[in-house]
């Protein structure tokens, strides 16, 4: 038994394992009342026997499928969403710009529901940028990055016409943090530590239970 | 050590057991020890934790950043092999009223099943829910007392390794003194949810999960366990010398190589091995069981999968330790003249009452827990405090609308990040660049869960019968589910989702989902909790249940079943443990029969 809830997975659930069932669904053919067989899944997955102990890239379990152009701009926007700065290094250097090729090359269904968001949304950066500056997305400047990024960054305060735009943000500021936090100097920047084997297992350090107001209740 | 081909298969074994997970490890365990030749069953593959667990492979490593997909419903570095909720070539179907009442069917394809990825949680039944029936008037009365069960969950908790610690609370038992490992130190949320959940009376204690916080006592516990029968203390205790105390990472649902926690394949199947008596099939389908002219049964046919080819294994007695539904599925395809409809199936009641665990998931986000200074959480590899149920009197005293209790499974959210936004949209007001690094490190770790997990009242709505038309790749006919909630679950998820409100408030938090807690739309289908027990009903009745109180079918007395099957409640408390305990039980009575000649 376990517990991923990743149906509310934007809304940041918690999702260790262990403290209840983690069943995720896949969301396709919701089925209807009556006796039919369930669904088949994707056959050109990694299967449900993949070796589990070997690193893995992405590419080594299906093509990927953004252009060069499209490569372009997302290094580009990941770098802006998610910049060197003294928490950590850019996105483009943690290999973010090929999680996410491989996340929208995917066979499966959740996916095969983000490929278009995101490559959609890619083209439209790249024109835009043509638009307003006349230059691809990846050769403008920190300001002009910042003025269409502005204008589509939340959703709910983006006008009417960049409201598709702002969606296409939205999901790829997701897809770029996902694969950002998966690394370990992503780990670094949002302050995991773990992963590694102890020797005892001490609990949070007094200055948290100080923060928080509680003690530490297990001898 | 005997991972046999079927061409190596003796010509009659003592025992057949099906299923190598909690109930057919230790069967096998209980089994081979006490000498009896056994050879298992397994319909997935061979699975050797030591080598195939992805222990410390990072996110990035994992295609998807090791998110859930439809091969890996639970995730990437999940231990589970070759199925999940669908299993290729093996489908099962529903008939339900409402499309949120749809079974869904977990059924790894792998040596020692679902043990391998499991949470861990192993909490005793107490007095109650063995009788509940005599309590509140629904549903049925297990034939044996919490008296009978109590030294097995010793000795269990003894083999595989507890944590946890004795609260002396109502219907939630004690160990003897010194059975349970040293309990994990709270984490920030947890001990923030102790603190609150007090000022609500809701009590919040150490868990009890099957993971060694130290290694075992393997100088007293084998002695304990086999008295006057050194080989078995020499076997069982260089098994125990083989684990690994845990070293406080890794989280245990990817399986573990050190075999801190436990999964049959660490801790039931190597002593089992190593006395010599156990041989183990993988790849072997089971279909029906086989019965001799004298309406007794002699083995089991299976399909050899890497053949295709229909098989027999002989024994003197056969156990069923498939997992619930499986195990009533091969009752159901055991048909003959004298059972047309189902072997041991003489009182109809072979696919009745099937039950899950009643699930219901608030989750919140609480300030106090922005921004604490970093520290390592990974702990035990899951959950380290609970709320066991603790309004048995308001029930008692009719003051709830539902009559069976939940308990609370908690957690925060300072784990291993990766695949997923640790900062949403609607708290960072879109924020990109350095903000938006800075609110993620701000927000990770605020996120609270909670989750219900009570007891389902059996009703004549939920069971299952084979599929009048639809076959698996083999032509043999599958389960086919039957579901309808009645009002205690759906109250009983109402009320648990109105309690993490309120908690989570009392933390000074907001609720983030589900949108309106209280309503019970967060009730998980049933299925989802992996908790399906029933469908074989242990009682002292013939007419009334299939099972005696030994697990001993009524209609075929040398065929027992040793998993969920039996089960005539399923009480709020996990139900592996439970399992394990009674299979133990069941075992040393098949022991005893046999040396009495009497199977």
């Amino acid at each position: 038994m376990q517990w991923v809830m990743a149906a509310v997975a934007a809304s940041s659930l918690p999702k260790r394992k262990g403290f209840g069932a983690a069943p995720v669904e896949k969301k396709v053919g919701e089925q209807e009342a009556g006796g039919k067989q369930p669904p088949r899944l994707a056959s050109e997955g990694y299967g449900v026997d993949p070796k589990l102990t070997t690193p893995h890239a992405p590419g080594d379990f299906w093509p990927l499928i953004l252009t060069d152009t499209q490569k372009r701009t997302a290094k580009a926007l990941a770098d802006v969403v998610l910049p060197k700065d003294d928490l950590g290094p850019a996105a483009s250097e943690l290999g973010v710009v090929e999680m996410i090729d491989e996340w929208v090359s995917a066979p499966y269904p959740q996916q095969m529901g983000d490929r278009p968001v995101i490559t959609n949304g890619l083209d439209w950066m790249e024109a835009e940028a043509h638009k307003r500056f006349n230059k691809s997305f990846a050769d403008l400047d920190e300001s002009q990055h910042q003025t269409i990024c502005d204008d589509i960054c939340y959703t709910p305060k983006a006008k009417r016409e960049f409201k598709k735009a702002a969606e296409f943000f939205s999901r790829f500021r997701s897809l770029a943090a996902g694969a950002y936090y998966a690394t370990p100097p992503g780990w670094k920047a949002i302050g995991y530590i773990g992963n590694i084997p102890l020797g005892r297992f001490d609990g949070p350090p007094p200055e948290v239970l100080k923060q928080l107001g509680v003690e530490q209740t297990v001898d | 050590m005997p991972i046999i081909s079927v061409d190596q298969a003796k010509q009659e074994y003592d025992v057949v057991i099906v299923g190598s997970g909690a109930a057919g490890g230790q069967s096998a365990y209980t089994l081979t020890l006490a000498g009896l030749k056994c050879v298992m069953l397994e319909a997935g593959r061979n699975y050797d934790p030591t080598t195939e667990t992805p222990m410390f492979n990072t996110p990035n490593q994992a295609p998807l950043q090791g998110n859930a997909t439809p091969d890996k419903s639970f995730g990437f570095y999940d231990a589970t092999v070759g199925g999940g909720w669908e299993v290729p070539g093996e489908p099962y179907t529903s008939i339900h009223a409402t499309p949120g009442e749809e079974f869904r069917w977990w059924r790894p394809r792998m040596l020692g099943g679902r043990t391998n990825h499991w949470g861990r949680i192993s909490l005793r039944n107490g007095p109650y829910d063995l009788k509940p029936y005599s309590r509140d008037g629904l549903g049925f009365d297990w034939p044996i007392t919490y008296d009978d069960v109590d030294p097995y969950y010793t000795k269990v908790e003894m083999l595989v390794g507890v944590y946890g610690t004795n609260a002396g609370l109502e219907n939630t038992p004690d160990s003897p003194d010194g059975v349970l490992l040293p309990p994990p130190k709270g984490r920030a949320a947890e001990l923030l949810a102790q603190k609150y959940g007090k000022k609500l009376g809701i009590p919040v204690i150490p868990i009890h999960r099957a993971v060694l916080t130290k290694t075992l006592d393997w100088k007293n516990i084998p002695a304990k366990l086999h008295p006057d029968d050194p080989k078995s203390q020499r076997i069982v205790t260089s098994a125990m010398q083989q684990r690994m105390a845990c070293f406080w990472a890794t989280e245990c649902g990817r399986g573990c190589s050190i075999k801190a926690n436990y999964q049959s394949t660490t801790v039931h199947l190597p002593p089992a091995l190593a006395t010599g008596n156990l041989d183990i099939i993988p790849n072997a389908h089971a279909r029906e069981v086989i019965l001799n002219k004298s309406g007794k049964a002699e083995g089991v046919l299976f399909i050899d999968k890497q053949t295709g080819k229909e098989m027999r294994v002989k024994g003197k007695a056969v156990i069923l330790a498939a997992g619930a539904c499986e195990s009533v599925r091969i009752l159901l395809n055991s048909k003959s003249n004298s059972f047309p409809n189902g072997l041991a199936n003489s009182s109809g009641l072979v696919g009745k009452y099937i039950m899950d665990t009643v699930g219901a998931d608030v989750m919140g986000h609480v300030p106090m827990l922005e921004n604490l200074p970093p520290h390592n959480e990974d702990g035990a590899g899951g959950g380290h405090f609970y709320s066991p149920w603790w309004l048995y009197k308001e029930q008692k005293a009719g003051k709830l609308d539902f009559a069976r209790g939940y308990h609370i499974e908690m957690g925060g959210s300072r784990d291993m990040p990766g695949g997923e936004n640790p900062a949403p949209d609607d708290l960072t007001q879109g924020s990109y660049g350095k903000r938006f690094k800075e609110d993620a490190r701000r927000y990770y770790g605020s996120f609270v869960g909670f989750a219900s997990r009570g007891e389902m009242i059996p009703n004549e709505d939920c069971y299952m019968d084979l599929d009048p038309k639809v076959k698996d790749k083999w032509g043999i006919p599958v389960a086919r589910f039957h579901w309808k909630w009645s009002h205690h679950e759906i109250n009983q998820a109402k009320h648990a989702e109105k309690t993490f409100k309120e908690l989570i408030e009392a933390m000074g938090g907001k609720v983030r989902a589900p949108a309106n807690p209280g309503a019970g739309k967060s009730l998980w289908r049933p299925g989802m909790i992996i908790h399906e027990v029933g469908g074989a009903i242990i009682g002292s009745d013939p007419k009334k249940s299939v099972c005696s109180a030994h697990q001993q079918t009524w209609d075929v007395k040398n065929l027992f079943l040793c998993d969920g099957a039996p089960f005539a409640s399923n009480a709020d408390k996990n139900p592996t443990l439970t399992i394990m305990a009674l299979a133990w039980r069941a075992c040393d009575y098949l022991v005893d029969q046999a040396r009495k000649g009497n199977l």
